[in-house]
């Protein structure tokens, strides 16, 4: 297992990989905003919150596809269903792979992104809080997306469509973390949910996307 | 006691019964050669051994963790180095040292090179090299010769011969001459699906039809 | 004989060719009979006549739901079962669920202009609804766009038992999100709340109405999806021949 982690982010990480691509995305993104909305702090800081949780979430659609299809591509999928490694296993560790090259980095890059956009810093812990509960959700959520798309033509628009609503839960949840934060409310209520989502998908989510996996396999 | 024991196994291909009523055996040492015309279901036949897919009727009996399958892709990263994608996939079948499989491929003085940059025959040469370092009794192999030389092809019947001799067993579907004289040949011509009437469908295709 | 016997397709083509026309017929009247006696109602003291696209709009808002809930059980009966009359099923349903969506999410708009002053709110019901819809694309582009009919009926099975966990972990995460303006339910148990029978009966008939136009769409689409799956049963057997 560790074998497989360690070659995805080796892979992620070299020429060709991609890596990095997901948080110049979310840069470019957060500094589209203001040129929509005006620089105003008083028009930024209300919906900071909110265009970095869309921000991170749409950063992190974008390499999703990369999960399984070259895998699938190269033959390695048929390889590592016929491993001793169960294929729920490959799943989560390739979702895993997924968060530290797509999900980490958007964390990191957040705050800074938050003081582009005036977010109060007050609500600066809320969002690494809030991002580190709930990207992992996300990636694992891609990758059952990714998983059931894999061997299309033209996966990566339908992957889009299909992920997407899936991650309404998470979205409202982590905004809301940072949004009450930002008020200096509650945040206990929305944490407990957003964790609650991430847990279930982690717990559960690998058998549907290894389900999915096999059907492509065949 | 054989490695791999297929009774009356019917297997499926676009939602049709490709093959029905095929039964061997292979014991430790056997080769089995799989023969017969394009699009007969040879592929089919040998993921469903390896279980990549259901088969629609019979048994396998088989030993869990018994199969090392190879086809046409061979699973190799470009970015990655020879050595690299080998210890790679030593790592998930628990296998050892990659070593003596590099050797017997003659892939030694590649061993650093970045697999982008060998030839289509070095890399049909490695993915070959990772069927023995799987340390896998059975050797299921889906046209292991194409792009091969024939020096190559020599080496890698060797190669056969030599798991063959460790007690080892192969299953492949084949054109060329692999200078196994011992293999036995299974031809699928005789065992084409006949339509008709099924007890259960093998998929939409058949259900309607 | 059990009710699984049905998965068969030849055996389902002849029962639900003895059932649709009734089940049109059935449709016709109750639809056309429940939007005419709900027109006919007096107007409301508060709402006036808008209240009247209540005949539209609440058995449109309760097929949108319910064929989703049919979805999820058939595409667990063929995951379980493998009766494929079953996925078809499911497949045929889904279209006609997206419409009801459409219906519902319109008529709801054109209903909250006079009421609330606006078209779109984003208030927990309509949301629920939008996300409702944008899973039912979800489900149908995924259908459209496999091509092995066994692999699709799959993968889509799997979708929506998936979907429907999130579309209802949506439902209560949208609650959390805006409480809303939207009135609770048209039709509810608890005495006092309940609307005058003026309006109820014809919106009883509206509903069963809606219930057979949607058991003769779907029968109708099904039946359709069955011949299609046949002439590409026989053209593939004939290639392979």
């Amino acid at each position: 297992m560790l074998a497989l982690l360690k070659r995805d982010l080796a892979l992620a990480t070299r020429a060709g990989g991609g890596f990095g691509l997901g948080v110049a995305f979310f840069l470019i993104l957060c500094a589209l905003v203001p040129f929509g909305v005006g620089p105003e702090t008083s028009a930024l800081r209300p919906i900071a919150s909110g265009i970095l949780w869309v921000g991170a979430l749409l950063a992190c659609l974008l390499s999703l596809d990369r999960i399984f299809a070259l895998d699938h591509e190269d033959g390695s999928l048929d390889l590592l269903a016929t491993a001793p490694l169960p294929l729920e296993g490959t799943v989560a560790i390739k979702a895993l792979a997924h968060w530290i090259t797509t999900g980490l980095p958007l964390i990191a890059a957040a705050p800074v992104f938050g003081l582009l956009l005036h977010l109060p810093a007050g609500a600066m812990p809320w969002l690494l809080a809030s991002l580190l509960i709930g990207t992992p959700a996300l990636s694992m959520l891609g990758a059952f997306g990714a998983a059931i798309t894999v061997g299309l033509r033209r996966g990566g628009l339908l992957l889009s469509l299909l992920v997407l609503p899936l991650y309404i839960p998470t979205l409202i949840f982590g905004a809301e973390i940072v949004r009450r934060g930002a008020e200096g409310g509650s945040t206990a209520t929305p944490m407990l949910f957003l964790a609650g989502i991430t847990a279930g998908v982690l717990a559960l989510v690998p058998f549907a996307a290894a389900a999915a996996l096999r059907v492509n396999l065949r | 006691m054989s490695l791999l024991a297929v009774h009356d196994l019917a297997v499926a291909r676009g939602g049709l019964r490709a093959v029905e009523g095929v039964s061997f055996s292979l014991a430790p040492g056997q080769a089995l050669i799989l023969r017969g015309p394009n699009g007969i279901g040879k592929t089919t036949l040998l993921r469903t051994v390896a279980g990549l897919q259901p088969p629609v009727a019979g048994r396998i009996e088989l030993a869990e963790d018994a199969v090392a399958y190879a086809a046409h892709a061979d699973g190799l990263k470009g970015a990655l180095s020879v050595t690299e994608n080998l210890r790679f996939w030593a790592a998930v079948f628990g296998g050892g040292d990659i070593g003596p499989a590099l050797a017997a491929m003659d892939l030694t003085h590649l061993a650093d090179r970045p697999a982008a940059a060998l030839s289509a025959g070095q890399k049909r040469r490695l993915g070959l090299a990772r069927l023995l370092v799987t340390r896998r009794p059975l050797w299921v192999l889906d046209e292991p010769t194409v792009s091969l030389d024939a020096e190559s092809v020599a080496r890698f019947g060797t190669a056969i011969r030599a798991h063959l001799g460790q007690g080892g067993a192969a299953l492949m579907a084949t054109h060329i001459d692999l200078g196994l004289a011992e293999a036995r040949v299974l031809d699928l011509a005789g065992y084409r699906a006949k339509a008709g009437q099924q007890v259960r469908p093998a998929g939409f295709n058949e259900a309607f039809a | 004989m059990s009710i699984w016997e049905y998965a068969n397709p030849v055996k389902f083509m002849r029962l639900s060719g003895a059932v649709l026309p009734y089940a049109v017929a059935g449709a016709a009247i109750c639809t056309i009979g429940g939007l005419v006696w709900g027109f006919l109602t007096p107007q409301d003291y508060k709402q006036g006549a808008t209240v009247k696209i209540v005949f539209l709009h609440v058995p449109a808002a309760m097929m949108a739901i319910n064929i989703w809930v049919m979805m999820l059980a058939a595409s667990l009966i063929w995951l379980i079962r493998r009766h494929h009359v079953s996925a078809l099923a499911a497949r045929a349903a889904a279209p006609i669920g997206a419409v009801m969506t459409l219906i519902a999410l319109a008529t709801g708009a054109i209903w909250g202009q006079p009421m609330w002053g606006t078209w779109w709110e984003w208030d927990p019901r309509l949301t629920s609804f939008l996300i409702l819809l944008l899973f039912y694309i979800g489900y149908m582009a995924l259908w459209a766009a496999v091509e092995d009919p066994d692999s699709a009926a799959d993968l889509t099975g799997v979708l929506c038992l998936v979907g429907s966990v999130f579309a209802l972990l949506s439902r209560y995460a949208v609650l959390f999100w805006n409480q809303g303006l939207h009135q609770g339910a048209s039709l509810s148990v608890a005495p006092g709340e309940r609307m005058s029978a003026v309006y109820r009966y014809p919106l009883y008939l509206s509903m069963l109405g809606f219930f057979l136009l949607f058991l003769a769409l779907l029968l109708i689409r099904t039946r359709t999806e069955v011949r299609r799956r046949r002439l590409a049963a026989l053209q593939a057997r004939e290639t392979r021949a």
